[in-house]
C-alpha cells in the first residue's frame, strides 16, 4: 500500500504554508502529522498531486493562556497536549482526551489541528472541542477568521476550510465547572464506536457525540432537556435524537443509539460530580 | 528527491521518490530490514522506530518528513555488545516467538520507558496498545518490559 | 542434573533482538539481484465473468511484464492442494473467464520495484459481468448456484458416522441448538512472501514463508513437472504461520513460472489487505448440536451436524470435519454418537487450517452443548462435566468416534483448574453481584478438552545427528519452526543424550539441500515426532560412537560407557582411558565427523488435554464483556523447556480468547469482504487481555520416548469455549441461553434485550 505519486513541498512556517496553498490551490493537501492523511493516501482514497508538509512549522506548535482562553497552535501534537502542564491544570478534559487518540505512536505524530481539519466524525479531539465550545482560527489570503467548533464540519471529512486556508490555532475557553468523556471501543487502539463529551459551565451543559452522524454532533435534545430542568437520566434518554448513526462492522445503528444514551448518562454523571 | 536521513547515528544521503514511506527508505534503500511491515493501516506497529527518541509508525511517515531528524531502529539500539535493557528483558522473559513484531514492539517499549520509567503492568499494556503480536498473547511481553524497567532503576 | 525440564533461554533470540529475523522480504541474497517485483491484480467481485485488458499497464514505465490466464494456457493446471479434493475444484494459475471470490488473482504484474507495481495494478482494466453469488453455506448446499460447473455440485466432501435416527430414544432430556463456529483469519504478522531464482544448472532456488519446506518443494516440483532434486527450497525466518502457511499457494508457484519466462529472479510480498482477502481463513463451520441424557446429569447421546464452508476453491478446509468428527465426544464418556458433515464451496476466500484445524470446532461444540444441557437440568456446569468425564482407568481407549486416546487425567485437570481459580468463591461473588444488582456482572466459564496432535495417522520425522571433529554437534531436523524454538529444544535433547553442553549444539532446519526429508511444523507435531527423532538419533549416535571408541580402546563395546559429565567415552573400571566426542568423531571421519541419520516412527497420534476457567465481567448497560482472568491446565506430557511451553500456552490462549470475544471475517450478501485490514479485523492488543494463570500438570504419553504430546494448539482449543461459556454465564440469570461468537458487546446487549422481552 503506497501513495500515488505527488510533488512534495516543505513549509516550515505558517507563511510558507499559506504561500504554497496559494500556489497549488485544491491540487494540494496539507500534511501535518499525517496520521489520518497518509493512511488515506496509501489506500489511494486521497491522491493529492502536491503535498505541503507542515510538520516542521514550529511557529504553530504552542500552548499559551490568552485571556480567558487557552490558545493551542494547530501543529501541537497530541502527546504534547496531553503532557502540557497548563492544559492539564486548566483543561484536564483536553489532556485526557488527547491521550485517548490512537496509540502512543500516533500521538507522537498527530496534531490537534490535523485532527480538527481532517474532521472525522469518530475522532476524539473534535468531539471534545465541540463540547468545550472551542473555536478555530483560520488564516487565508484575505486574512484571519474565527470559526466556532460546532460550525466547522460541513459533512463527512468536510469542513468550512477553503483550499487556500490554513487552520492555525485552536482556542478553548477556560472555566469548565465539570466534564465527562466516555469513549466506547472494541480495542484501545480503535476509533470510537461512539464517544460522548459533556462539559458543564456557567449553568449550561454542552454534549457532543462522536460517530453518531457524518460530523460530530451536539446532543441537542438532551441539552434542551437539561436546560429545562430534566434530570440526567431523562436527558441521556434523548441523547440519540436527531442523530443518524451508521451501520458498520463495529456496530449497528441501533446499538450506537443505545450506546449514545448510556454513555451520555455516564458523561453527565461525571460532569456533575 | 534528495534527502539526508540520520539513522542509528549515521547520516545517509539518499535519492527517493517524494512518496517514499520511511519504512521503505529504511528497508529498501538502506537495507535496514529489522523494521517490518505487518499491515497497511497503521494498526500493527511492526514498523515502529524512534524519531528523535519517540516511537512512530514508519509506515505512516514520509521519509521526506524526517529529513534532518534522528531515526533509531532496533539495529541501532545496542551499544556495541551491550544490549538495551528492553532487549535483555525480551530475552530473559521469552517476550518473542516468531520475532516479526519484535523490532516494533521493542522500539515501542523503549519509547514507553523513556516517558514512563516506572510503569505498572497496566501502563505497559496500554502503552503497547499500538503493537500487535499474534504469538505470545502479550503475557511475556508485559513481563519483559516490566523487567527492563526494573533493571534500569 | 538433566537439562530437560529446565528453563533454557532461547538460542534463537539474540538475532531477533539485534539485527532482526531474516524473513522472505528481507532476503538480500545475490541470487536475487535484479529480481522483478510481482504484484497480483485481484478480483473486486465475488462471482462474475470477466474480460481483462492489461495493455495500459504494460506500457507504464518500470513494468517488465504483465501476465494473464492466457499466458499460462500451455501449462497443465496446478494440482489439487490436498488429497480427496477433486481436480475440477482446484485453483487455476490465474483465473480466466470467471472469478469466484473477492481477492482471486486475475493478473500478475512484474515491475522493477514495488512502487511501480501498485501503480500498474491500477491500470489493468477488468470488465465484470456479475453472476449470482452464494455466500451462505446453507444456500450453497442446495446447488442453486454452482461455483464449479465441471464438478457439478458445490459439495466437495460429505460423510456420516453413526446413526442419527433414533439416537436420542430413551433420553429424558434432549437439547438441540445451532451454533456458528465463525470464520476467522489466521493473521500471521508476516504476510505471505516468496522469492525464487533459476540457476545456470536449471535448478530452481525457492524461498517462501512456509511451515513445511519439503512439502513445498514437492508441491512446486510436482506442479512444474520437475524432479525434486531440481528444486532447492529454503525457508527463511517465518513470521508466524498458525496452520495457514502449511502449504505454498498458487501465487507462490507462479513466481517460478514467471521467473522462467522473464529470465529474472522474482520476489513477491503481499499486502495485509491481500492477506486478509486471499491467504485463506479458518474455522467456518455451521454446527447443529444435539445432546441427550438423564435428568440427573448423565449424558447418553450426542450428535453433531457440520456444514463446513470451504470457500471458493476447497483446500484444507474441506477436510476439517474429519478432525471435528474424530474429537466430537471430547473428554466425555458418551456411549452413542452420530456425526454428519458436508463441506461446500461458496464465493468466499478458501478455508485453510488454522491453529487447531477441526479440533477447536469439535471442542467448542461439545463444551457449549454441555453448558446448554447443564442449564436445562439446572446443574452447575462444572459438576455436569465431572459426572461425565472419562476416568483414567479406562485408558488407553477407543472413543465412539474412533479415536485412540493414549492417556488422560481429565478429572484431575478439571479439579486442579477449579481449585486454582477458586471456583466456589467465584460463584459466591457472582451471586453477591446478582443479588446486589451490580451492573458489572461476573461470568464464569469452564471447558475441559482433549485434542489430537501429530495425527490423525501415526506420524514420522527425520533427524540427522552430526558430531563434528571439533566436538560440536549439528542436529538436522525435518520440522520447520517459526517461533516454536526448536533450535533450543532440540539442542537440549541432543545435549542431554550425548553429554555435550547445549551451547555446542546447533540445529539446522528449513533447507531441502541440507535436510534430507521432513514433515514440517504443524498440527503440534514437532516435539513428539521431530524431538523424538533427535532423541532416537542421539541414542543411535551414542551407540555408533561407543563401537568406534571400543575399537580405539581395543575394548569390548559392552565395557565402554558414555561419560556425560566429561563429554566422551571411557572404559568401565579404567576412567583414565578416555576419548572425547571430538576424538571419536574425528576417528569416524576427519572431515565430517560422525553422522547418524534416523527416522522416528510414532505408534500413533497423541491426545493432549486440559481444563480452562475463564472469568469475564460484563457491563450490563453496554453489553461489553471483558476477560479478567483465565486459568488453565494444559497437559501435554512432560515439559522439556518450561519457557517455551509457557509461551506456546500463552499465545494459544490469546488466540482462543480472541475467537470468542473479537474476531470474525465478514462478507456481505454479495460476497464483499467487510474485514479487509487490521482496523476492521480486530484482534486484541495487550490492552484487551489479562495475564494468564497457568497450572502445571504432566501426564506422559506412552507413544514416544519423551512421553510428550503437542502443546501448540492446546491453549487455543481450551480457551475459546471457556470464554464463550463465561460470557453466556454472566447474563444467564437474565434468561440468556446462548450467544454466538464473537460475543461482541452488541451481541451481548441484544441477547439481554431479547431475553427480557
Amino acid at each position: 500500500m503506497i501513495p500515488a505519486p505527488f510533488d512534495y513541498v516543505r513549509a516550515d512556517d505558517a507563511a510558507a504554508a499559506l504561500a504554497a496553498l496559494g500556489e497549488h490551490g485544491d491540487e494540494a493537501k496539507l500534511l501535518a502529522g499525517g496520521q489520518s492523511l497518509l493512511p488515506l493516501m496509501k489506500l489511494r482514497l486521497a491522491m493529492p498531486s502536491v503535498v505541503v508538509d507542515v510538520s516542521h512549522a514550529t511557529d504553530l506548535r504552542y500552548v499559551r493562556t490568552d485571556g480567558d482562553a487557552l490558545a493551542i497552535g494547530a501543529l501541537t501534537r497530541h502527546c504534547d497536549v496531553a503532557a502540557d502542564k497548563t492544559v492539564r491544570q486548566e483543561l484536564p478534559m483536553l489532556a485526557h482526551v488527547a491521550e485517548l487518540v490512537g496509540d502512543p505512536q500516533v500521538r507522537h505524530r498527530g496534531t490537534i489541528g490535523g485532527s480538527v481539519a481532517h474532521s472525522d466524525p469518530s475522532a476524539d479531539l473534535p468531539t471534545a472541542l465541540v463540547a468545550l465550545g472551542a473555536s478555530y482560527v483560520v488564516q487565508g489570503p484575505s486574512g484571519e477568521r474565527v470559526v466556532p467548533a460546532d460550525e466547522f464540519a460541513t459533512g463527512f471529512l468536510e469542513t468550512v476550510l477553503e483550499p487556500d486556508e490554513l487552520l492555525t490555532e485552536v482556542r478553548v475557553p477556560l472555566g469548565v465547572a465539570g466534564w465527562g468523556y466516555e469513549k466506547f471501543t472494541r480495542r484501545a487502539i480503535d476509533w470510537a464506536t461512539v464517544a460522548v463529551a459533556a462539559v458543564r459551565r456557567d449553568g449550561e451543559t454542552r454534549i457532543a457525540l462522536a460517530n453518531m452522524g457524518p460530523t460530530v454532533l451536539r446532543a441537542a435534545a438532551a441539552e434542551r432537556a437539561l436546560a429545562t430542568g430534566a434530570g440526567t437520566a431523562d436527558a441521556a434518554g434523548s441523547a440519540d435524537e436527531e442523530t443518524e448513526p451508521g451501520n458498520d462492522v463495529t456496530a449497528s445503528s441501533d446499538y450506537r443509539r443505545h450506546l449514545a444514551r448510556v454513555l451520555t448518562g455516564r458523561a453527565l454523571a461525571a460532569a456533575s460530580a | 528527491m534528495k534527502l539526508s536521513l540520520t539513522v542509528n547515528g549515521t547520516q545517509h544521503d539518499i535519492d527517493v521518490e517524494p512518496r517514499t514511506l520511511l519504512v521503505h527508505a529504511l528497508r529498501d534503500t538502506l537495507d535496514l530490514t529489522a523494521t517490518n511491515i505487518g499491515c497497511d493501516t497503521t494498526s500493527c506497529g511492526a514498523c515502529t522506530v524512534l524519531v528523535d527518541g519517540e516511537s512512530v509508525k514508519s509506515c505512516t511517515v514520509l521519509a521526506a518528513s524526517v529529513a534532518g531528524q534522528s531515526v533509531t531502529t532496533m539495529e541501532g539500539l545496542a551499544q556495541g555488545d551491550t544490549w538495551h535493557a528492553v532487549q535483555q528483558g525480551f530475552r530473559d522473559c521469552h517476550g518473542l516467538q516468531c520475532g516479526f513484531c519484535t523490532p516494533g514492539m521493542v522500539m515501542a517499549a523503549v519509547s514507553l520507558l523513556a516517558e514512563n520509567p516506572k510503569p505498572t503492568a497496566d501502563d505497559v499494556r496500554h502503552g503497547l496498545e499500538g503493537n500487535l503480536c499474534r504469538c505470545t498473547g502479550y503475557h511475556n511481553i508485559v513481563a519483559a518490559v516490566l523487567s527492563a524497567a526494573e533493571a534500569s532503576k | 542434573m538433566s537439562i530437560l525440564g529446565t528453563r533454557v533461554l532461547r538460542v534463537e533470540d539474540p538475532k531477533f533482538l539485534t539485527t532482526g529475523g531474516v524473513y522472505a522480504d528481507d532476503l538480500r541474497d545475490p541470487r536475487l539481484a535484479g529480481a522483478g517485483h510481482v504484484t497480483y491484480v485481484r478480483s473486486v467481485m465475488a462471482h462474475a465473468r470477466i474480460t481483462v485488458d492489461a495493455q495500459a499497464a504494460r506500457e507504464l514505465p518500470g513494468v517488465i511484464a504483465v501476465f494473464t490466464a492466457d499466458d499460462f494456457a500451455d501449462l497443465d493446471p496446478p494440482p489439487p492442494p490436498m488429497p480427496f479434493i477433486a481436480p475440477a475444484l482446484a485453483r487455476p494459475w490465474l483465473t480466466k473467464d470467471v472469478v469466484r471470490y473477492v481477492g482471486e488473482p486475475i493478473a500478475a504484474i512484474v515491475t522493477e520495484d514495488r512502487y511501480a507495481g501498485e501503480d500498474a495494478a491500477e491500470m489493468v482494466s477488468i470488465d465484470y459481468e456479475p453472476l449470482p453469488v452464494v455466500v451462505d453455506p446453507r444456500a450453497a448446499a442446495t446447488d442453486e448456484v454452482v461455483l464449479h460447473p465441471a464438478h457439478g455440485s458445490n459439495t466437495a466432501l460429505a460423510f456420516e458416522t453413526g446413526q442419527l435416527e433414533g439416537l436420542f430414544d430413551g433420553c429424558e432430556v434432549v437439547v438441540r441448538r445451532e451454533i456458528t463456529n465463525q470464520r476467522v483469519a489466521p493473521v500471521p504478522l508476516e504476510v505471505r512472501s516468496a522469492a525464487c531464482a533459476w540457476g545456470d544448472d536449471d535448478r530452481l532456488t525457492f524461498w517462501a514463508s512456509t511451515q513445511s519446506p519439503h512439502g513445498a518443494r514437492d508441491f512446486i516440483a510436482g506442479a512444474l513437472k520437475l524432479d525434486k532434486d531440481k528444486v532447492h527450497f529454503i525457508t527463511p525466518d517465518v513470521g508466524g504461520g498458525f496452520g495457514a502457511k502449511f502449504s505454498v499457494s498458487v501465487e507462490d508457484l507462479l513466481l517460478a513460472v514467471m521467473a522462467q519466462r522473464v529470465g529474472r529472479p522474482m520476489r513477491w510480498v503481499e499486502t495485509r489487505t491481500e492477506n486478509l482477502l486471499g491467504m485463506g481463513h479458518g474455522r467456518a463451520q455451521l454446527q447443529t448440536v444435539t445432546i441427550g441424557g438423564s435428568r440427573d446429569g448423565k449424558i447418553e447421546a450426542y450428535s453433531l451436524e457440520v456444514l463446513q464452508d470451504t470457500g471458493a476453491y476447497p483446500h484444507f478446509g474441506a477436510v476439517l470435519p474429519f478432525m471435528t468428527q474424530m474429537m466430537a465426544t471430547g473428554v466425555y464418556d458418551i456411549p452413542k454418537l452420530a456425526v454428519r458433515t458436508r463441506s461446500v464451496a461458496t464465493n468466499t476466500a478458501p478455508v485453510l487450517a488454522y491453529r487447531g484445524a477441526g479440533r477447536p470446532e469439535a471442542t467448542a461444540a461439545i463444551e457449549r452443548a454441555m453448558d446448554l444441557f447443564a442449564a436445562e437440568i439446572d446443574l452447575d456446569p462444572a459438576e455436569l462435566r465431572q459426572r461425565n468425564l472419562l476416568p483414567p482407568e479406562r485408558f488407553p481407549l477407543t472413543t465412539p468416534a474412533g479415536a485412540n486416546y493414549d492417556s488422560g487425567e481429565y478429572a484431575k485437570a478439571l479439579q486442579a483448574v477449579l481449585s486454582a481459580a477458586g471456583y466456589d468463591d467465584l460463584r459466591a461473588e457472582q451471586r453477591r453481584r446478582r443479588e446486589s444488582g451490580d451492573r458489572k456482572a461476573l461470568g464464569i466459564g469452564v471447558s475441559v478438552y482433549v485434542e489430537i496432535t501429530a495425527g490423525p495417522e501415526a506420524g514420522e520425522e527425520f533427524a540427522r545427528v552430526n558430531v563434528k571433529p571439533d566436538g560440536s554437534v549439528v542436529v538436522y531436523t525435518g520440522t520447520s519452526p517459526h517461533g516454536q524454538g526448536h533450535s533450543t529444544s532440540f539442542a537440549m535433547i541432543a545435549a542431554e543424550e550425548l553429554g555435550v553442553p547445549v551451547e555446542r549444539v546447533t540445529v539446522v532446519h528449513g533447507d531441502t539441500d541440507l535436510v534430507a526429508r521432513g514433515g514440517g511444523t504443524g498440527g503440534s507435531r514437532s516435539l513428539q515426532l521431530g524431538g523424538s527423532a533427535v532423541h532416537k538419533g542421539s541414542l543411535e549416535t551414542v551407540e555408533k560412537a561407543r563401537d568406534l571408541a571400543a575399537d580405539m580402546f581395543e575394548a569390548a563395546a559392552g565395557d565402554v560407557v558414555l561419560d556425560k559429565a566429561r563429554g566422551g567415552f571411557s572404559v568401565t573400571g579404567s576412567p583414565d582411558e578416555f576419548r572425547s566426542w571430538a576424538e571419536v568423531a574425528a576417528d569416524a571421519d576427519a572431515e565430517h565427523g560422525l553422522i547418524v541419520d534416523t527416522d522416528f516412527q510414532a505408534e500413533g497420534a497423541t491426545f493432549p488435554f486440559g481444563a480452562h476457567v475463564a472469568v469475564v465481567e460484563v457491563d450490563l448497560d453496554t453489553g461489553q464483556p471483558r476477560l479478567i482472568r483465565h486459568v488453565t491446565v494444559d497437559d501435554a506430557g512432560p515439559v522439556l523447556n518450561p519457557v517455551i511451553v509457557e509461551g506456546q500456552r500463552h499465545g494459544g490462549i490469546a488466540q482462543g480468547v480472541s475467537q470468542a470475544l473479537f474476531e470474525e471475517v465478514l462478507y456481505d450478501a454479495d460476497g464483499n469482504p467487510q474485514t479487509t485490514n487490521l482496523a476492521d479485523y480486530a484482534f486484541p492488543s495487550a490492552a484487551e487481555l489479562p495475564d494468564f494463570d497457568l497450572v502445571e500438570m504432566a501426564t506422559p504419553s506412552p507413544l514416544n520416548p519423551l512421553g510428550v504430546k503437542g502443546i501448540g494448539e492446546a491453549g487455543t482449543i481450551g480457551a475459546t469455549p471457556a470464554v464463550q461459556n463465561a460470557v453466556v454465564d454472566a447474563v444467564a440469570h437474565l434468561g440468556v441461553q446462548h450467544i454466538e461468537m464473537p460475543t461482541t458487546s452488541e451481541r451481548v446487549w441484544r441477547a439481554i434485550r431479547e431475553a427480557s422481552s
